[in-house]
């Protein structure tokens, strides 16, 4: 992570230095996934691509780039095209603008020729879209249209349907439409980036004229770094977790000096109801997934008295982990990330002291640390930052922070059981694991790019390519449900496994992976054991386990081996490929966890 | 500001833009005189000085500019 791409940047610093910049990046992240992205342009995409690379670079993407000729991109997207099919795009941004409406109302349009046009236009994009999929089967992103940069009716144009803003309007909303009823299609939203930066200033027509740039050059880092947001978002690198302060951040004032009842929250004064909807803004993170947790100096009694007040936003329960201490504040949000069995890069540190920050940034390697200023403007440089971008929401984000409550509740169970087979005994734990169902897509291929630590070969896959192999019959694949009395921890793992034919039936473990939430709850054991049943039955004598070594997935070094795999050979990376003969009669490894018998039951039922 | 002045400050932003720290300009110098100069990094070329002398080239003295010595005498004119 490097400062100056750290939202609020210098744009035209950014423009100016990229080719510095980029040199920096490289220097700097050697642990980089490779993509492969194609920017289908309707306008020059030079500098939008150029600097996208500096801001994915920045995530950890490195990219490799096919770039459309000027104003190709329908001509690439909608007829066969030689280059891009052997460039095999990751991602396909189509960066469209307003330039590329070749026809609009005119005044003396009927309704109807108006609706026309505007189908027209529509059925152009959508051709391109459906087409894309078809053959690609990837990501799309595609940019919805700024608002045109004069009215001619003034501002009947936002109203009247032959105005061009009203004609744009109803354009974005089909291509809305249509990213509502498509996965994998994602909207980059020009219009509000637009909005937010100044159209009169986004829509220069001087960078058209000269450059055929519908968006002006120093507004083009806001772009890419739009763009960045997304992808890095579809690759699962997401912060999930807010790390905040409470002094001075959550509320004006100092708790333990001035006492609850004096601190600056809730309605009474302007101060009092900027840091209020400074609350409800964290609080409505909530909603999404994001974990909130505290990070104070204080003495935990003062802290949690500031919570406790009826008018403040957040409650002591929002919280998933509350470190109330004189600790330095490093040691706190590392221990915190422990806990929650998360990396420390996940958290997003907020706090209004640059010398706190100071300590993060130097101390947790890929927190983020926004640098906030005022109160009244920590939400704008908090939203901007897009630590957070959503491209899928899966069922399970909107039930996260009961999960991480509910693990509190396991672990205090724990603690009165002397045995541990006893502990999870008590759990009541049921599983369900099978191959992979549609309505668990979305969730497995969010897995596969999130999961990092119990993850033996860090494979990422998008949710078309995960579809692909569901339908394959060459693959053999697994997801398991871990439910227990505390509630259900939805989809946690999975398995892909490949068949191969050599002399006997053989099977390779491409991907096996879990979330950390269910550690040591056996759960892995379950899934061995439905492995082997369901490669037995496809006649599979022998089973390949491979381990790839990353800086994160070092907990699994030796998991194989745990299971009964024999190690064959060992590369000089780290690379290792194990093996497991499947004998006769198999033994199941694990007794804590019902398997699959809610839909046996249900099963017999029909 | 002197001539040498902003042949100094542009020598700078020339370096930067084309992160080449052995580039000098003078009067005469084109865009066929340093390699990397295209079409392209002359849009950041132009974004970068009018960051540096903190004005807006209009686009009739953009097109017309022929060589850095014309450059220069448009930031005297306009520049700051």
């Amino acid at each position: 992570m490097i400062e100056e791409l750290q939202y609020p940047f210098d744009p035209k610093y950014i423009i100016s230095k990229k080719k510095s910049i980029k040199k920096k990046l490289l220097s700097q992240n050697p642990n980089t996934i490779e993509k492969k992205i194609a920017i289908l342009g309707g306008e020059t995409t030079q500098n939008i691509k150029l600097i996208l690379e500096l801001f994915l670079l920045n995530y950890g993407i490195s990219p490799i780039f096919y770039e459309s000729e000027y104003n190709q991109w329908f001509e690439d997207g909608m007829f066969p095209n030689e280059e891009l099919v052997s460039f095999e795009p990751d991602i396909i941004y189509i960066c469209t603008c307003i330039r590329n409406i070749t026809e609009f109302p005119t005044i003396s349009d009927d309704m109807e020729a108006v609706n026309g046009k505007r189908n027209q236009v529509y059925s152009k994009f959508e051709g391109v879209w459906e087409n894309l999929r078809n053959t690609y089967q990837c990501p799309i992103i595609q940019n919805n249209f700024e608002y045109p940069f004069y009215r001619l009716m003034g501002n009947k144009d936002a109203s009247d349907c032959h105005g061009r803003v009203n004609f744009v309007t109803m354009l974005n909303c089909m291509f809305y439409q249509y990213a509502q009823n498509h996965d994998n299609f994602y909207i980059c939203d020009v219009n509000y980036l637009s909005a937010s930066y100044g159209l009169e200033k986004w829509s220069d027509p001087y960078y058209w004229h000269m450059y055929k740039y519908a968006v002006a050059v120093p507004a083009i880092p806001y772009l890419s770094f739009n763009v960045a947001n997304i992808m890095k978002s579809i690759y699962g690198k997401n912060k999930k977790a807010f790390n905040l302060d409470l002094d001075n951040t959550l509320w004006g004032g100092i708790v333990g000096d001035d006492g609850a009842d004096n601190i600056e929250i809730g309605q009474e004064t302007p101060l009092a109801q900027t840091y209020s909807e400074f609350q409800e803004y964290l609080k409505l993170h909530k909603q999404l997934g994001v974990l909130l947790t505290i990070n104070s100096k204080n003495e935990e009694d003062n802290a949690l008295s500031g919570l406790a007040r009826p008018d403040s936003v957040l409650h002591k329960e929002d919280f998933v982990n509350i470190k109330a201490n004189w600790n330095p504040k490093s040691h706190n949000l590392l221990e915190t990330a422990q806990e929650m069995m998360l990396l420390p890069e996940s958290f997003v540190f907020v706090d209004d002291n640059p010398a706190e920050r100071a300590i993060i940034a130097g101390q947790v390697e890929g927190a983020a640390v926004p640098e906030i200023e005022e109160v009244e403007h920590y939400i704008q440089c908090i939203d901007k930052s897009g630590f957070f971008e959503v491209t899928v929401l899966s069922e399970d984000d909107l039930k996260r922070t009961e999960m991480y409550q509910k693990n509190a509740q396991r672990t205090q169970l724990q603690a009165s059981f002397a045995d541990y087979e006893d502990y999870l005994q008590s759990l009541e734990m049921k599983g369900e694991i099978r191959e992979f169902a549609s309505v668990y897509m979305s969730r497995i291929a969010q897995l596969t790019n999130k999961s990092n630590q119990f993850n033996l070969t860090t494979r990422r896959y998008t949710q078309a390519e995960i579809e692909e192999i569901a339908k394959n019959r060459d693959y053999l694949t697994l997801y398991g449900k871990l439910s227990d009395k505390f509630g259900d921890n939805g989809v946690v793992s999975v398995v892909i496994g490949k068949l191969a034919e050599n002399h006997h039936k053989e099977l390779h473990i491409k991907l096996w992976l879990m979330s950390c939430r269910v550690l040591k709850r056996d759960m892995e054991l379950a899934m061995m054991d439905e492995l082997i049943e369901r490669a037995k039955a496809a006649s599979v004598q022998k089973v390949y386990g491979y381990y790839y070594p990353t800086a994160k997935n070092v907990m699994v070094k030796d998991f194989y081996a745990l299971l009964g795999f024999t190690k064959l050979s060992e590369d000089e990376k780290g690379n290792i490929t194990w093996l497991f003969e499947i004998p006769d009669t198999y033994e199941k490894k694990q007794h804590v966890i019902k398997v699959n018998t809610n839909n046996e039951y249900k099963e017999m039922e029909i | 500001m002197t001539r040498e002045e902003v042949f100094e400050r542009l020598n700078k932003v020339f370096r930067e833009v084309f992160d080449d720290t052995e580039i000098v300009v003078g009067e005469k110098t084109t865009s066929n005189d340093i390699e990397d100069w295209d079409s392209f990094e002359h849009i950041n070329l132009v974004v970068a000085v009018e960051e540096e002398f903190s004005f807006k080239i209009p686009m009739g003295r953009v097109v017309t500019m022929e060589n850095v010595g014309e450059m220069v005498d448009i930031i005297l004119e306009l520049g700051k």
